[in-house]
């Protein structure tokens, strides 16, 4: 059954429901659906997509997405890939852990990475970082600061401890406290001359 | 009163106070095989509450992949599941391959699944001999168990000049190919292994103190299984016929004889049964490859500029997910490419991070000592819960 048929199957078994196919895969325009939709690809019998294989988040500068992978041990056929989107700001995706146990963790990985928020999760925290981490580092605008630079403070810091500094790095520091910038690493969404 | 006047009234009284105990198994603890932490409620000795907490050894592998070149994240795969860097590598370069719609030249298949199978073969004997070491049997059948596997990581270090990172495969083939004499030194591995399997079964699996310790603990439902999204040998354990190179047939799987062990109880000794049948299976493919392995090239002409100047590969606008089955389980790689030479977007489907999600379910109302052999036969490395 191809991507195109299953979206006309869900539509019309569950009448209100907008979707869009995007690259091979359905999106749900309106996020709150989801779980709706989920329920549905699992339990009908001739698509029983019983087994979510990956729940991960994904950030499109506008807006962030959550990405479903779905396969069915029962029919072991191929395939299908659901996505919602909810906007940066609040963005929130209801949960799927009442409808499959395998979203518990990786919607918890998600939560972490990219600060979308799965409601109805029954244990929403973060799971990788620390409780009191603030910012989410995977969203393509998280700023970490440069370790590899040192700046005026580090600097004088080391002059103080007796640790001889070179006039080159110096000068940098000096410079950057001119211009009243840190030293930021360069953000994952900035792209690399080829 | 005291609590102590309580317990010794002669009267009787109201009976003693009891309390629940909240310990930390871990981070820093031999039998979580890593830096991995139980939080547990216990009730005596009983286990009512666990609570996994994981994250010690995160290094935000996601975001170093989105940084640099496609070839580069190639060794940083080695690192997820460090026993077992040939399958991640697979994974790896399947996903790109989708991606970019490469094709791989015949012999590197089968060179592809050789390692593959290989690496199973080194995961599920030190698997064995590391739940033994949690139910007691200290170190002898790890021992065992690792001079088979020495035997299988020179094979690797001569391939790819590294015992365990091997860091081999690349995109549309792989990097060296493998001399003929090699291919014999294989054979001789492949041949021996039957001899030491016997042995290792004969020590172990008839054996009484591992049947009581191992059989009804940690039992999985299937059904529990597949709506928890567990994958690999512990799926299998519990009756699920679910294997990836049967369901996909990626690669070139579906040209091989061998069959899906299953488990019936799904309790831990199968588990471990499982396993050991699985080396089985594996040396059957092993045989069928090491017979049928054509000559020819080992890497798709298109990609051959790409090994010298990586950041040149730039794939189409688009995104892949491509899956195999590694030796804990289902490992996935989500990548969407922007044409830019470094991935938008890539994420690991890590298979022993999302088994644990049924370890509170497997562990509570067994005792202490059963949650740790439980953990043991989920079989987590922590390189790749945490990544």
């Amino acid at each position: 059954m191809t991507t195109e048929e299953i979206k006309i199957l869900i539509e019309k078994a569950l009448p209100g429901v907008k979707l869009k196919l995007v690259r091979d895969s359905i999106l749900v325009e309106n996020a709150p659906d989801l779980t709706r939709v989920a329920k549905f690809l699992k339990e009908d019998p001739a698509l029983r997509f019983d087994y979510l294989s990956s729940v991960t988040g994904s950030d499109y500068l506008t807006f962030l997405e959550s990405v479903y992978h779905l396969y069915s041990m029962e029919k072991k056929g191929p395939g299908l890939t659901l996505r919602a989107r909810t906007d940066r700001q609040n963005p929130r995706v209801p949960s799927l852990v009442p409808v499959f146990r395998g979203a518990e963790f990786q919607e918890r990985e998600s939560y972490d990475m990219y600060g979308i928020v799965y409601e109805n999760h029954p244990d929403l925290r973060r799971i990788f970082m620390w409780d009191g981490f603030e910012g989410f580092p995977m969203r393509k605008d998280y700023e970490q600061e440069d370790s590899e630079t040192l700046e005026a403070c580090d600097v004088d810091w080391l002059e103080k401890h007796g640790v001889p500094v070179p006039a080159e790095i110096k000068q940098k520091a000096e410079a950057l406290k001119r211009e009243g910038k840190r030293a930021m690493a360069r953000k994952p969404g900035d792209t690399e001359p080829a | 009163m005291t609590i102590l006047n309580k317990i010794h009234s002669p009267q009787g009284g109201e009976p003693p106070d009891s309390q629940m105990l909240q310990i930390n198994v871990g981070p820093q603890h031999p039998s979580t095989h890593g830096v991995f932490r139980m939080n547990m409620t216990l009730d005596g000795e009983t286990v009512v509450a666990l609570k996994p907490v994981m994250g010690y050894l995160h290094r935000n592998h996601e975001q170093i992949a989105e940084n640099m070149s496609y070839t580069g994240s190639m060794p940083y795969t080695d690192r997820l599941d460090y026993f077992n860097s040939m399958s991640n590598n697979f994974g790896w370069a399947m996903a790109v391959e989708k991606l970019a719609s490469l094709e791989v030249p015949e012999r590197a298949e089968y060179i592809r699944v050789i390692m593959a199978e290989l690496t199973r073969i080194v995961n599920h004997i030190s698997v064995i001999g590391f739940l033994l070491n949690d139910l007691g049997a200290f170190f002898t059948p790890v021992l065992y168990a690792f001079r088979e596997r020495e035997g299988i990581l020179d094979i690797f270090e001569e391939i790819s000049g590294a015992r365990m990172m091997c860091n081999y495969f690349r995109f549309g083939g792989v990097k060296y190919d493998v001399p003929a004499d090699l291919l014999k030194r294989i054979q001789g591995i492949v041949d021996k292994l039957p001899a030491f399997l016997e042995e290792f079964e004969a020590l172990l699996s008839q054996n009484e103190i591992l049947c009581m310790r191992c059989q009804n603990v940690g039992i999985l439902p299937p059904d529990l299984a597949v709506n928890a999204s567990i994958t690999g040998p512990m799926l299998r354990a519990s009756g699920v016929n679910y294997d990836l190179r049967k369901i996909d047939a990626y690669s070139i799987y579906n040209r091989f004889q061998f069959k899906v062990p299953l488990g019936v109880k799904g309790d831990v000794y199968d588990r471990y049964y499982v396993r050991i049948l699985e080396i089985r299976e594996s040396l059957k493919i092993l045989q069928q490859a090491l017979k049928e392995i054509p000559e020819g090239e080992i890497m798709n002409k298109k990609m051959l500029p790409f090994l010298k100047n990586p950041r040149n590969f730039k794939p189409p606008l688009g995104e892949a997910y491509a899956r195999v089955e590694a030796p804990k389980g289902e490992l996935g790689f989500y990548v969407v490419s922007d044409g830019t030479p470094q991935p938008w977007r890539y994420h690991v489907r890590a298979p022993s991070f999302i088994n644990l999600t049924i370890l509170e379910d497997l562990c509570v109302g067994h005792k202490l000592a059963d949650a740790v052999v439980i953990l043991g036969s989920v079989d987590i490395v922590l390189g790749e819960v945490d990544r």
